[in-house]
């Protein structure tokens, strides 16, 4: 009986220690692309970083000089997306999680958003074209790749939010209600403060992946070579994901460094906003106390 | 003088768990009255029928009649903000806001639109004081609320309440979290406060209903067995069931 027990308890310890050395393994293997990946980046676009590739204008059909106006391009676009996509989806999230009633249309408003996620970019850029550069007569600009972008990044943004509203106990609430409080007050006083570190991940998310697309600014407001800075919203303007496709393909006799150096700013600028919004975020929650 | 009487209130949730059936009873002003019984009897449900707190519960019909100094509180067009002010509840685990301390007791006060200074300020410690918490806590107003002992947190919710002057004030097993000390001082403050308000309690057990009720309502399965004073219910109780929970043959 003792040996038995003894042998099982051995047994049960070895397979713990197997099973942790998978976990183990897969977790690094999944790093480990992203770490390649960075490393080859570095390794062949680094040559070409430079202050004037960061502040130039692009030159010699864009073989030489900076990629200034592709930067500056892609900072509006993602401030443009992020005006208008970021309250629309907030202020959808909070009707979805505290207004809407557990009814036949909220159900299909969710299929939507779902549905919405998983259509390709492409598409987006199809729908923009149609509705805002044609129809509402924006013309090929930023104003109408920020709103082609918007919608893309919308369901990213508002499913995340609503998992961080209702993530907010609904003791809270109710607490909040007792003492008088309007359903407003209480999201506006109580939900939405406690939501913000959670709405803010849903917020870069999408609008990372906003900075990274090119089929929906392709032709919507996204320029072949503009070696200026745009001047209003209805300019077009290069942008780096764009910028990139461009000199990959469309540029015979590119030297390798420039690509690879716009790839690394591109990924520089998404790693600028994770940061940034790392912080806020880990600020927010060490003022969390539940 | 009656402040609250209620007449074949019947209330069903829409998955129909834990309803009340065809109560009828007065609750008399400036008194304790504890609600007693099993758990899942009503009691909560009760409780939060008053403030209509049960509106943001899954409640799918309510019948009968609730009257708070004899104005009907089912009514769909009270102003339920009002009634809550008036109807204060504290529950039963210290569900502090996550904001400060002051901001706790000041909270229902701001919602008002007060923003006077001096005014919250004395509000706040005036609270404070009713709830015994005032000389613990008065050097620490800016702390986070979860910062202090769970019986503190308690405290601070009767505070909270307190604090936007209430007529009745509901607690739902207030102590049931609380060590005996804690709960103690909630005792001695609740019989401070029938003074000038009238209690409901549901007790966390039946010797604290013992201790501090004027009156006494039991609550079996969504129907009232009993109610009368105190004393009568645990001296002369008149139905076999209530003596049995009394006595501790079931609970």
């Amino acid at each position: 009986m003792q040996n038995t027990r003894k042998s099982n308890l051995t047994k049960q310890l070895r397979i713990e220690k197997i099973g942790f050395t998978i976990f183990t393994i897969f977790a690094i293997a999944t790093v480990l692309p992203i770490i390649a990946v960075v490393i080859y980046i570095i390794y062949l676009g680094s040559p070409a970083i430079s202050w004037e590739f960061i502040s130039a204008m692009p030159s010699d059909g864009m073989r030489a000089g900076g990629i200034w106006p592709a930067i500056i391009g892609t900072f509006y676009l993602t401030i443009g997306t992020a005006i208008f996509s970021v309250p629309l989806g907030i202020a959808a999230a909070i009707y979805l999680s505290e207004y809407a009633a557990a009814n036949r249309l909220t159900q299909i408003i969710r299929m939507a958003i779902i549905n919405l996620a998983g259509i390709p970019s492409v598409v987006y850029g199809l729908f923009g074209l149609g509705l805002f550069v044609i129809l509402l007569n924006f013309g090929t600009s930023i104003l109408a790749a920020s709103l082609t972008l918007s919608i893309m990044t919308l369901p990213v943004i508002i499913s995340t939010t609503e998992e961080a509203l209702r993530a907010v106990p609904q003791s809270f609430r109710v607490v909040s209600v007792s003492l008088g409080a309007t359903k407003w007050q209480t999201i506006w006083r109580v939900v939405l403060p406690q939501a913000i570190p959670g709405i803010l991940t849903g917020v870069v998310l999408g609008l990372e992946r906003a900075a990274g697309e090119t089929a929906p600014i392709l032709f919507t407001g996204a320029a072949f070579f503009l070696p200026r800075l745009p001047n209003s919203p209805f300019d077009a303007t290069m942008a780096l994901p764009y910028h990139l496709f461009v000199i990959s393909t469309q540029v015979p006799g590119m030297p390798i460094q420039i690509q690879y150096g716009t790839v690394m700013v591109l990924l520089a600028f998404v790693l600028i906003m994770n940061i940034i919004v790392t912080v806020i975020r880990s600020r927010a929650r060490a003022k969390r106390q539940w | 003088m009656n402040k609250i009487i209620v007449e074949n209130l019947s209330i069903t949730y829409s998955d129909g768990v834990e309803s009340l059936f065809d109560i009828t009873l007065q609750i008399p002003a400036n008194n304790i009255t504890a609600l007693i019984g099993p758990s899942g009897g009503g009691k909560s449900t009760f409780l939060r029928a008053l403030n209509r707190l049960n509106d943001l519960a899954d409640v799918a019909k309510v019948t009968g009649k609730i009257l708070i100094d004899g104005v009907d509180i089912l009514d769909p067009e009270l102003d339920v903000i009002a009634l809550r002010r008036k109807v204060g509840i504290v529950f039963s685990r210290p569900l502090p806001l996550p904001l400060t301390i002051f901001q706790n007791v000041s909270y229902g006060l701001e919602l008002m639109g007060e923003k006077r200074k001096n005014v919250l300020n004395d509000a706040v410690e005036r609270a404070l004081r009713l709830s015994e918490l005032w000389d613990e806590l008065k050097d620490r107003l800016n702390d986070p609320a979860y910062s202090i002992s769970g019986g503190q947190q308690q405290r601070l919710c009767l505070a909270r309440t307190l604090s936007l002057q209430p007529e009745i004030i509901m607690l739902d097993e207030p102590t049931s979290a609380l060590d005996p000390v804690s709960t103690a001082k909630i005792e001695t403050s609740l019989l401070e406060l029938k003074k000038d308000f009238t209690v409901i309690i549901a007790p966390h057990n039946t010797q604290q209903a013992g201790r501090i009720a004027d009156y006494v309502a039991f609550f079996l399965q969504g129907k009232l067995i009993e109610f009368s004073s105190a004393e009568e219910i645990f001296t002369r109780p008149k139905d076999i069931k209530t003596q049995d929970y009394i006595s501790g043959k079931f609970g």
